[in-house]
């Protein structure tokens, strides 16, 4: 009996040191590089506002017609309420949306992933996306459900950006030496980024169905990790301020953090005037942001912006 | 012998394995990221009238969003401050001791500062914050007499200082500019008041109290003549109701506020119990009180909404970012309002001089 659990024991401390070990050779392994490369976080900043007024009447509806996005969200049939209230929201400002579900549900239209493995749909859907729309958009966003966008921001996010040059937007976050896009904010790829994915889609050496040693990488790293391969880097997206104009939260809940962080103290206001997305939102909320975004605002505000967006047609809450 | 060494490799391998798992549990926990958190929903009882405050929306701290006024470089606000010279609004918040660091804080930090002149009224006086005393009790019964004596403190106070006079609680959300432009066609000098019309137990209808209501010069001086000379009664436990009989005794005209399409502006609750289809029950009182057809889902509001109500602390903030700073850039808005005549006729003379184009707005 004494030997039996001495022996079980010492198996237990064996598993967890090989593990541990394991761990620590990956994350080591990789810190090594890191010191060659002196990788430098990118920000990517929203264009002038001086350049911005010298743009003529006329070029700035070519100027806002040339942004064509393609909408991406990916969802499963969980997601059935958040889905109807992004399809009656946002998605109307997308020039084209497509929700890509696991299984094909009755209620609405979408394309059929085949699978609920959150990779190998974001997988499939990039190249289902671009085999099919690679001549008409030249800018893919990818959301999930919960997500709230504002198209308009986006594209003038984009102003000035060359979508034949590889962009790989949206929040950023670092793991060791990766640094990739958080699906939470978001991700935007130009045309050319998505060319370059697609050529290594079908490569399981650089680009694996079933990546990460031992545990599941989230679909969002391996996406980094896959179009590093390619020469495409993650950037952070940030206004003239510095402030993020993707956002994994809501707006609520940075409101409620900032707040409880500094009690007794007046914080600045906590997101862009020109935000593209939220998240963490209630399908309640989402339609509550299109009232607040598209309708509500202070009479006697103008402005005189660079692009200039019509509603959308046959529809009654923006 | 040879069985108990196999027992013994067996176990090991056992405890291994577990091993193993466990560590690559802990190690998956301590490098994961922090998953989605949902936020609230504020589920008020639409039949509570300010239930007390359990704490959980209390927020400590304010939030300056003014503080980036660089991001409004390319603003033009000289319609609104062309209104704010012309359309002189002052507004008294109804709040009390317990409320003043809780609710009354936070309205301002964010609506007040567009009143032309605001007045937090107390039962008690408070210096600092600062908060006007009305020598009253606080609690529901009072609030019909504490209006009484707010509405004389201003009048005796502040007559001349404004044209028209406002009302709202200290969770009510009001957006100046486009209560400027409501009355902007009006003339103070009328007997008239504006706020979200019910239409039970007055002829003319009555405004309710939480979604704020505004009288006219003239309203507030009849409203104050009328208990002097005894013409309404002090006591009332329903404060928007009994105010509403006062106002049609002294022949003050309970005016329509809704927009030029026929949308409501004042609201008593917040956006979202409004734009959702089924949210407030078919059975709910609210639908049997509305002076004009109530609607539901994107018809309900204007999107020159006045005012919201049952509005907590952090929706105060979110609706502050959400009117006066989160914007869709170059959307052409589909309701296009015309300017008051009179507003449109200065715009004229204003373009005239480009150098107006990027001053910043003398209230934000």
């Amino acid at each position: 009996m004494l030997s039996e659990s001495s022996s079980f024991l010492k198996g237990m401390m064996l598993g967890s040191i090989f593990c541990a070990l394991i761990t620590m050779l990956g994350h080591i392994r990789i810190g090594h590089g890191d010191r060659r490369h002196q990788h430098k976080h990118h920000h990517l900043q929203a264009p002038n506002k001086e350049d911005i007024l010298k743009i003529s009447e006329d070029e700035r509806m070519e100027l806002s017609k040339s942004f064509r996005v393609y909408c991406i969200i990916l969802v499963k049939p969980k997601d059935v309420s958040l889905w109807a209230a992004v399809r009656e929201t946002w998605t109307k400002h997308c020039d084209k949306a497509e929700f890509f579900s696991s299984e094909n549900v009755k209620v609405f239209e979408s394309v059929n992933m085949e699978t609920d493995d959150m990779w190998l749909m974001m997988r499939k859907a990039y190249k289902y996306a671009f085999d099919k729309y690679r001549d008409q958009y030249n800018w893919f966003f990818l959301a999930r459900p919960t997500m709230f966008a504002i198209m308009e921001n986006l594209k003038y996010f984009l102003l000035k950006k060359d979508p034949s040059q590889p962009f790989y937007l949206g929040h950023t976050i670092k793991s060791g030496d990766l640094e990739y896009v958080s699906v939470e904010g978001g991700i935007v790829l130009s045309i050319e980024s998505m060319k370059r994915l697609n050529s290594l889609l079908g490569i399981p050496e650089k680009c694996p169905e079933q990546g990460g040693m031992i545990w599941k990488i989230s679909e969002d790293k391996q996406l980094a990790v896959c179009l590093k391969y390619a020469g495409v880097f993650a950037e952070n997206a940030e206004d003239s301020e510095g402030k993020d104009v993707f956002n994994t939260k809501s707006v609520g809940l940075f409101i409620k953090e900032a707040m409880s962080n500094h009690p007794n103290l007046v914080v600045e206001g906590c997101c862009s005037d020109m935000a593209v997305t939220f998240n963490g939102l209630t399908p309640n909320q989402m339609h509550v942001m299109m009232y607040g975004v598209y309708r509500l605002r202070a009479f006697g505000h103008i402005f005189h912006d660079a692009l200039v967006f019509l509603p959308p047609n046959g529809s009654d809450n923006d | 012998m040879a069985s108990k060494s196999w027992l013994n490799f067996l176990t090991f391998l056992c405890g291994s394995a577990i091993g193993f798992v466990l560590c690559s549990q802990l190690f998956s926990i301590l490098l994961g990221e922090q998953g989605d958190t949902q936020p609230d929903i504020l589920h008020n009882d639409p039949h509570a009238r300010h239930a007390d405050d359990n704490g959980q929306n209390h927020l400590e701290g304010q939030m300056n969003f003014n503080a980036d006024s660089s991001q409004h470089k390319d603003e033009n606000t000289d319609i609104a401050e062309n209104l704010y010279q012309k359309v002189k609004i002052l507004c008294w918040v109804m709040t009390g001791p317990q409320n003043l660091e809780k609710k009354a804080k936070h309205v301002k930090a964010t609506w007040a500062q567009r009143c032309n002149k605001v007045l937090f009224m107390s039962s008690e006086e408070d210096k600092d914050f600062p908060a006007v005393g009305l020598k009253t009790r606080e609690g529901r019964d009072q609030l019909y007499w504490k209006t009484i004596k707010a509405f004389q403190y201003v009048h005796d106070h502040y007559l001349e200082d404004a044209d028209w006079f406002m009302k709202a609680d200290d969770d009510t959300y009001v957006i100046l500019e486009n209560l400027r432009w409501l009355l902007s066609k009006y003339n103070p000098e009328e007997p008239i008041y504006f706020g979200r019309r019910f239409k039970p137990y007055v002829k003319q209808g009555y405004m309710s109290g939480g979604a704020g209501y505004v009288l006219s010069k003239e309203a507030l001086k009849r409203f104050v003549d009328a208990f002097k000379t005894d013409k309404c009664t002090h006591s009332s436990s329903i404060e928007d109701l009994a105010l509403g009989r006062c106002m049609e005794i002294i022949n003050v005209e309970a005016g329509d506020s809704r927009d030029t399409i026929g949308k409501e502006t004042f609201h008593p609750f917040v956006p979202e119990h409004h734009l959702i289809r089924g949210y407030l029950p078919r059975t709910f009182w609210y639908w049997n009180y509305n002076y004009y057809p109530p609607v539901e889902g994107p018809g309900c509001c204007s999107d020159l909404a006045v005012s919201f109500h049952y509005v907590d602390p952090t929706t105060m903030y979110e609706l502050e970012y959400i009117v006066y700073h989160l914007r869709p850039y170059g959307y052409l808005y589909r309701y296009q309002p015309a300017l008051p005549e009179n507003i449109r006729k200065e715009v004229i003379l204003l373009r005239f001089n480009p150098r107006s184009v990027h001053k910043r707005s003398a209230n934000s």
